[in-house]
């Protein structure tokens, strides 16, 4: 089992390899590797549910000295998610005339492994790593296009999350000059007997390269700059997984390293997550083009992800993860379709769906972006203070939201005529948004997936247990 | 000597802040060198300077003689210089590139992704 949790890893990074050098079939052998990558999170998933979190350290050093690779429900989770998302797309590309890049499907590979190292790394300069092998893949996917277009969105993409991740560094940098370690469980131990200061000044460059990361208010501009820019399938991918990549090590770093500074960041955050949620649908409330204006919905759901790190209870943390689990599925097929609508194609299937999912994005029930929106608000109204205020910014974000994706629905592409399609493109986007709306009306195994990790996030003592750290003799 | 280090990574730091706010490509690239540059010095730094003291243990110690630096984050700066250098020569290129086809270094003159003065939805929808 505990060398299972090396496999993802390595199964992306031979596939990215083999996949360079193979003459034909490229992407089909990914989406079979991505698929093979679904079944083992699926084994990993259910055995950490089962049993508890699971941790192995690399070349048998005892933690905290080698770099350690741990899974519990939220990281295993997310990978299960985002292998899925990974495989739909990747099947959309393949049944795709004319062929695509040749390039696409290795690098596509390499930033699925970096996604599945930065999810199941125990070690935050081993986190940073996997920043930077998704940040260098995803460059060479913007720029695969070679148009100017291409280049201006890639240049602004590529500046700015380089300065996120080196702010990153820095924090990193600081950590380990003041706490003499860097696996999370010994942080996590090293961290309370600091000056608050120290781990004020620390805590507050991981939120802002995180932050960057995952397109927080004010340090967003970015991802509108970018993600509509792209082939459709690489929007899915990106607008899915990114994103996603940095709320996740959001949640993982503050629950765990820094559990004490929830409240002292409190007012930071809620500040950051309300303008986000408020913010972000303006700007797709002025935005004619379908694409880039889904890009301002994306930011507008991290900031409902992220309120559950403001909200901080086992229901908060539970709303923020099920917002990014459900966001990744609805996001990737709705990029897909977007795609679809962008070639003319035109179907009542296409309109049907593409609606759904824009409704989605603004929490109308019985959609999947309106479990977490409720359990959101419930769970912030409950705490009270700094909670209700975001439970407030959530109602109004779902308002305009609501009010942006009417006026572009209506607004869109129908207008202009149809050309004749070959409809086979359509099938892949359409069976997955169809599987995406499904978990709105089936919500109760992802919400009891998101409940586990909520319950993880709140008590990270298991994962710390797992990673079974070196105990000094007294 | 770990003082005067901080002060020059943190002129560092103030530099290249300096630099990223400009709106050409070149200072800006310049910028993002000298962030990374700074942080490799913050790292060396933050593992203490020591005086040629080998972090080996003596024979028979538990512990490497006090005072010698740790040597990790000369490792982690190792693995930062390559990942940094590696990106900065992709901007590089990609910068060259795309100054080539803009026409122009100007960011605020970049607006191909994000044309200025597009038709907004109809108010009448």
């Amino acid at each position: 089992m505990q060398t299972l949790l090396m496999a993802p890893l390595i199964t992306y990074l031979v596939g990215a390899a083999l996949t360079l050098v193979l003459p034909r079939g490229r992407l089909v052998v990914a989406v079979g590797l991505s698929a093979l990558v679904s079944a083992l999170a699926g084994l990993i998933l259910a055995n950490v549910l089962r049993f508890g979190p699971v941790a192995v350290t690399m070349g048998n050093w005892i933690p905290p000295f080698g770099i350690t690779f741990a899974a519990d429900a939220v990281s295993a989770g997310f990978l299960l998610v985002a292998a899925l998302v990974a495989t739909a797309l990747l099947l959309a590309l393949t049944l795709e005339r004319p062929a695509q890049h040749p390039a696409l499907a290795p690098l596509i590979l390499m930033v699925m492994a970096g996604v599945s190292g930065a999810f199941f790394t125990a070690d935050l300069f081993n986190l940073y790593v996997w920043f930077e092998v998704i940040l260098i893949a995803s460059f060479a996917l913007f720029a695969l296009g070679g148009a100017a277009r291409d280049l201006d969105a890639t240049l602004k993409y590529g500046v700015l999350n380089l300065i996120g991740t080196t702010i990153f560094l820095i924090a990193l940098g600081l950590t380990y000059g003041s706490f003499g370690t860097l696996n999370m469980a010994d942080l996590a131990r090293a961290v309370p007997k600091a000056p608050l200061t120290l781990q004020l000044g620390v805590a507050a460059l991981m939120i802002l390269g995180f932050g960057t990361k995952a397109a927080l208010f004010p340090v967003q501009a970015w991802l509108p700059a970018s993600y509509h820019v792209p082939h459709p399938a690489l929007s899915a991918l990106f607008g899915a997984l990114l994103t996603k990549v940095g709320v996740y090590a959001l949640f993982r770093v503050m629950s765990l390293v820094f559990p004490g500074l929830l409240s002292p960041f409190a007012p930071l955050l809620t500040a950051s997550v309300v303008l986000t949620l408020i913010v972000a649908p303006l700007g797709a409330l002025s935005e004619p083009n379908l694409r880039r204006a889904t890009g301002f919905l994306v930011i507008g759901g991290i900031g409902a992800a992220v309120s559950g790190l403001v909200i901080a209870t086992p229901a908060g943390f539970t709303g923020g993860l099920l917002y990014g689990l459900q966001a990744m599925a609805v996001l990737a097929s709705l990029y897909l379709l977007i795609g679809r609508v962008e070639a003319r194609d035109d179907s009542p299937i296409l309109r049907a769906l593409v609606l759904l999912l824009l409704l989605s994005l603004a929490g109308v029930p019985p959609l999947p972006g309106f479990w977490p929106k409720l359990i959101l608000i419930e769970a912030g109204l409950r705490v009270g203070g700094y909670g209700s205020v975001v439970a407030v910014a959530l109602f109004i974000n779902a308002a305009l939201t609501l009010i942006a994706v009417a006026r572009l629905y209506t607004a869109n592409a129908w207008a202009s005529p149809p050309t004749e399609q070959p409809r086979l493109g359509l099938v892949i986007p359409a069976l997955a948004g169809a599987l995406a709306l499904s978990l709105g009306l089936i919500p109760a195994p992802l919400i009891a997936l998101a409940e586990a990790g909520g319950r993880a996030l709140s008590d990270p003592s298991a994962y710390s247990a797992a990673i079974g750290l070196f105990e000094a003799a007294p | 000597m770990e003082t005067p280090m901080a002060l020059l990574s943190g002129l560092f730091f103030a530099a290249s802040f300096y630099l990223l706010l400009s709106r050409a490509l070149i200072p800006l690239l310049l910028g993002v060198a000298l962030l990374g540059n700074g942080v490799n010095l913050l790292i060396l730094t933050a593992g203490r300077l020591g005086r040629a003291l080998p972090p080996i243990a003596p024979e028979g110690a538990m512990a490497p003689l006090a005072g010698s630096a740790n040597p990790l984050p000369q490792a982690l700066i190792l693995t930062a210089i390559v990942i940094g250098f590696s990106l900065f020569a992709v901007l590089l290129v990609l910068a060259a590139r795309g100054s080539a086809a803009l026409r122009t270094d100007d960011t605020d003159q970049m607006r191909l992704a994000e044309p200025r003065g597009e038709a907004r939805p109809d108010d009448a929808y």
